[in-house]
């Protein structure tokens, strides 16, 4: 009921009010709420509600939802919609308990001024944490308006059928519709009242908006180019931003000359310190200002690791505990009557996001009240900084973030918000700062680089006795092991990492699953057992095993796996992260002569509970096998003496449309199950399982992340 | 020194005094008001930019406005006749073949101007064409069978 259809009149721009309305303010009791479409919405309660956080004693209806006048609802929310799905996911939520369809519900998404706290857009938390409190209220709502009717019919609410946004009694010909019930003052003070906890939810079984493939509410926007987001955000009298960036990491400016841009020119400069800006009337004009400006600074620079010796270097500055305590059994014991024993060392390089829409900011001071509208996966975190870096009050500034292009965990950090308030301040105008490609390359955070040691330790009879793993520098992320091993240390070390460092889709899980299950796949060899066997005689956990023998089977692993030859590799891996558990089995064909691969194709089954969207899933999951593969095969920031050396798409691969294999995904569902996150975990079984498929044809272990270049190193 | 073009977007005349060598790209955002031709990287390597230029795919970055002068641009804005949607926008809908979207646009256009010379492409010749256009959602599975939603739209439809 909720597909689109392609004869839809054109969209005007269904974000107008998020995105681009500086001047939508609350200005009157009843705000107007210019939502969606060209239409109004008169909503029955006041804005402020909506900022109310979490933890100031049981949330109020008001601030998940409010009942508009015409009876469909405005759903607020803190999360931030980077194309992972989640203001579908949110509108499915609300509508299933309020018994409507999901075009009756407008959801207002991580604008400061309206919506709660709901923290940052991170760790596939928007499912398990978000979607239930909305739920809640929204059952909660339902239940004032069915208690209401009852009220006024008087009759036992239970008689009440909620179907379609109307109150029905069974056997009469009472109805009254969510908008009949919208005026009416009782209803009003009900909103205001905490959410019930104690109201059931719908089960599963019974949905009727959740589990279904709702396609995003705005996606006719995306088609048309009609969605504002954050770098299209134009205001009045507006200026575009650049920042002058040093040479290198740590430099420092010892001089710059501010005179060779020419004031007369209509170019604002700013210096603060070792923050140097221009603001001009267009970005070419600002982008040449700062050209100017550059060739005149001088900097002091320092020496720094290059990738070439960061490994090294991340390892000799390793805090590893050796001497911490084993995870289970004892280590050296299991070390001590091991058959056989191996050791191998796994690293990882640095890696960009690159999300199609860089960094970007437009900010605007009037009256002494900061607005911002930016791309950050915090809109809260951005506001306190802002707060902290202005010294302003919490009511002078409001963050807005317009659904934007892309992040998978690296617009934590609200640099180009803070650089475009810090502009607009001294320009005296709102300034639009965009960072360029070459800027995001450098200026952003990475995925951290790893060292991961591995030892591990067999029996006579090839079963695993003992398992040492220490990642160092990346993190703990899915760090244990999920097979059955009666030794085992697991540890995470920090390091000085050279690069700025941040999170990453499923961040730390990746690397710990490449090294775990081509490790695994190492010890299987060593074993002298076939790889998807070895696992399964270690793995108890029910979730697991089903996701590995579905991939395993759909992919008629046995039968291929007899086929290998050295221009055709399977391999396969598993785990588990985020309460998720994925399985993949890949293909890989070479061809020695041309010292050529390519990933030909990947069969995964990934379970993450109850599904809430098996078309957005199904989205996620593919995207995550094609961003797996990008890491896996040739994803690596370059950089010497605190340079990048590959800050561009033409230097840094990501993965193309040459790149796509076969693709098949298994979505296990389990209806009964809570619902996890599914944006993330569909990634960490990529890489060990093309590494298994290279060793599969090769015999060659490739035990460094991105692969490709040492499939076939140079003789 | 700046310079007066006049330009065709989306049907209509248009005119500016600028840079000769500033991107079309800016021009078409900041003068024109048309946000929906995206920068992804600035020098030609993402598709974001692509717009059509007589019909031709067209990568607006690195385009400076001095070579669009008296020629028709086409824009994702000006694709869409009135209120019908070009059926190559009907596939992408249809078949869910955006995440964040931002892409979007310069996939539209990239996949009209194949489907123009290529109606019916094989799985290979969309891999192929489509192949200079990046989206970081990786969601290349769905864009690939939108393209063939697409033509099979457009070939219905006798176009």
């Amino acid at each position: 009921m909720n597909s689109p259809t392609p004869n839809w009149p054109r969209n005007e721009d269904e974000e107008s009010a998020e995105a681009t309305g500086p001047d939508w303010g609350v200005t009157r009791r009843t705000f107007i709420h210019a939502i969606g479409a060209g239409l109004v919405f008169t909503v029955t309660e006041q804005a402020s509600w909506g900022q109310r956080r979490r933890g100031d004693g049981g949330e109020r209806v008001v601030t998940r939802l409010q009942l508009n006048l015409d009876g469909t609802f405005t759903a607020l929310s803190g999360k931030v919609e980077e194309g992972q799905g989640a203001r579908s996911q949110l509108s499915a939520a609300a509508a299933e308990e309020l018994r409507v369809n999901i075009g009756q519900v407008h959801l207002l998404m991580a604008d400061t001024d309206h919506v709660p706290d709901d923290g940052i857009t991170a760790g596939s938390r928007t499912t398990p944490q978000n979607v239930p409190p909305m739920r809640q209220a929204a059952a909660t709502a339902r239940e004032m308006l069915t208690r209401r009717a009852a009220e006024m019919w008087q009759v036992a609410p239970r008689e009440l059928v909620v179907r379609d946004g109307a109150i029905t009694q069974e056997g009469t010909t009472r109805r009254l519709t969510y908008a009949e019930l919208a005026g009416d003052e009782e209803i009003r003070n009900a909103f205001r009242q905490p959410v019930e906890a104690d109201l059931a939810l719908t089960v599963a079984s019974d949905w009727r908006v959740m589990g279904q493939a709702n396609p995003r509410p705005n996606c006719r926007d995306l088609v048309t180019g009609a969605h504002r987001y954050p770098s299209d955000i134009v205001c009045p009298n507006m200026l575009y931003g650049r920042v002058l960036r040093a040479p290198a990491y740590r430099a420092t400016l010892e001089s710059i000359d501010l005179s060779a841009v020419d004031k007369a020119a209509d170019v604002v400069t700013v210096r603060e310190g070792d923050f140097v800006g221009v603001a001009a009337p267009t970005l070419f004009r600002a982008s040449a200002a700062l050209e100017l400006l550059a060739a005149t600074a001088k900097w002091k620079t320092v020496a720094q690791p290059s990738s070439e010796n960061v490994h090294a270097f991340l390892k000799e500055h390793a805090q590893s505990d050796r001497s911490r305590p084993a995870t289970r059994g004892s280590v050296e014991q299991g070390l001590a009557e091991a058959a056989q024993t191996l050791r191998a060392t796994y690293t990882l390089a640095y890696i960009q996001h690159a999300p199609m829409e860089p960094r970007t900011a437009v900010a605007e001071w009037t009256d002494n009240k900061l607005t911002v509208w930016t791309g950050c996966d915090g809109p809260y975190r951005a506001k306190s900084d802002l707060m902290r870096q202005f010294n302003i009050s919490a009511d002078q500034v409001r963050v807005v973030i317009p659904d934007m292009g892309g992040g998978f965990g690296g617009k934590h950090s609200p640099d180009a918000a803070l650089e475009a308030a810090r502009l607009a301040k001294a320009a005296g105008k709102p300034v639009c700062v965009r960072w360029t490609r070459a800027e995001e390359f450098t200026w952003a955070y990475f995925r951290p680089a790893a060292v991961i040691e591995c030892i591990g330790a067999l029996t006579g009879s090839g079963a695993l006795l003992a398992w040492d793993f220490t990642n160092i520098n990346a993190g703990g992320a899915a760090i244990d092991t999920p097979y059955d091993v009666p030794h085992v240390r697991v540890v995470s070390a920090g390091s000085d990492s050279p690069l700025n460092q941040g999170a990453y889709r499923c961040l730390a899980a990746t690397g710990n699953h490449f090294a775990r299950e081509s490790f695994m796949d190492e010890l299987a060899a060593a074993a002298g057992q076939d790889p998807l066997a070895f696992r399964l005689a270690h793995l108890k956990d029910e979730r697991i095993r089903t996701v590995l023998e579905t991939a395993a089977t759909n992919f008629r692993w046995e039968e291929r796996r007899k086929r290998v030859s050295p221009r055709l590799g399977v391999g396969l891996a598993c785990g588990t992260e985020k309460g998720s558990v994925v399985a993949a089995c890949v293909e890989v064909a070479l061809d020695p002569e041309r010292e050529q691969m390519k990933v030909t194709e990947v069969c995964e089954a990934f379970e993450c509970g109850a599904i809430q969207n098996p078309g957005n899933l199904t989205s996620q999951v593919q995207g995550c096998i094609m961003m797996g593969l990008g890491g896996a095969l040739f994803e690596e920031m370059l950089f010497a003496d605190g340079q990048i050396l590959n800050a561009s798409f033409a230097r840094y691969r990501v993965p193309h449309f040459e790149d796509v294999p076969r693709i098949e995904v298994h979505l296990v569902n389990r209806p009964a199950a809570v619902s996890v996150g599914g944006g993330e975990t569909p990634i960490v079984a990529i890489a060990p399982a093309v590494g298994n498929a290279i060793f599969a044809a090769t015999g060659r272990r490739v035990r460094a992340m991105p692969m490709q270049r040492h499939v076939f190193p140079p003789s | 020194m700046d310079a007066t073009f006049n330009l065709t977007v989306n049907g209509a005349r248009r005119t500016v005094t600028t840079d000769p060598q500033r991107p079309l790209l800016d021009v078409l955002r900041e003068e024109f008001g048309l946000t929906g031709t995206k920068y992804g990287c600035g020098e030609g390597q993402c598709g974001a930019c692509t717009v059509l230029i007589d019909g031709q795919r067209t990568l607006s970055c690195e385009t400076p406005v001095s070579a669009a002068e008296g020629r028709s641009i086409t824009t994702i804005e000006g694709l869409a006749q009135g209120d019908q949607w070009h059926p190559v926008q009907a596939a992408f809908l249809e078949e869910g073949a955006m995440q964040c979207g931002y892409c979007t646009p310069g996939m539209v256009l990239a996949a009209v101007a194949l489907l123009q010379e290529k109606p019916h492409p094989s799985d290979e010749e969309i891999l192929v064409g489509m192949n200079g256009h990046i989206c970081r959602c990786n969601g290349y599975v769905k864009i690939v069978r939108a393209v063939h939603a697409a033509a099979d739209r457009m070939e219905r439809a006798g176009q």
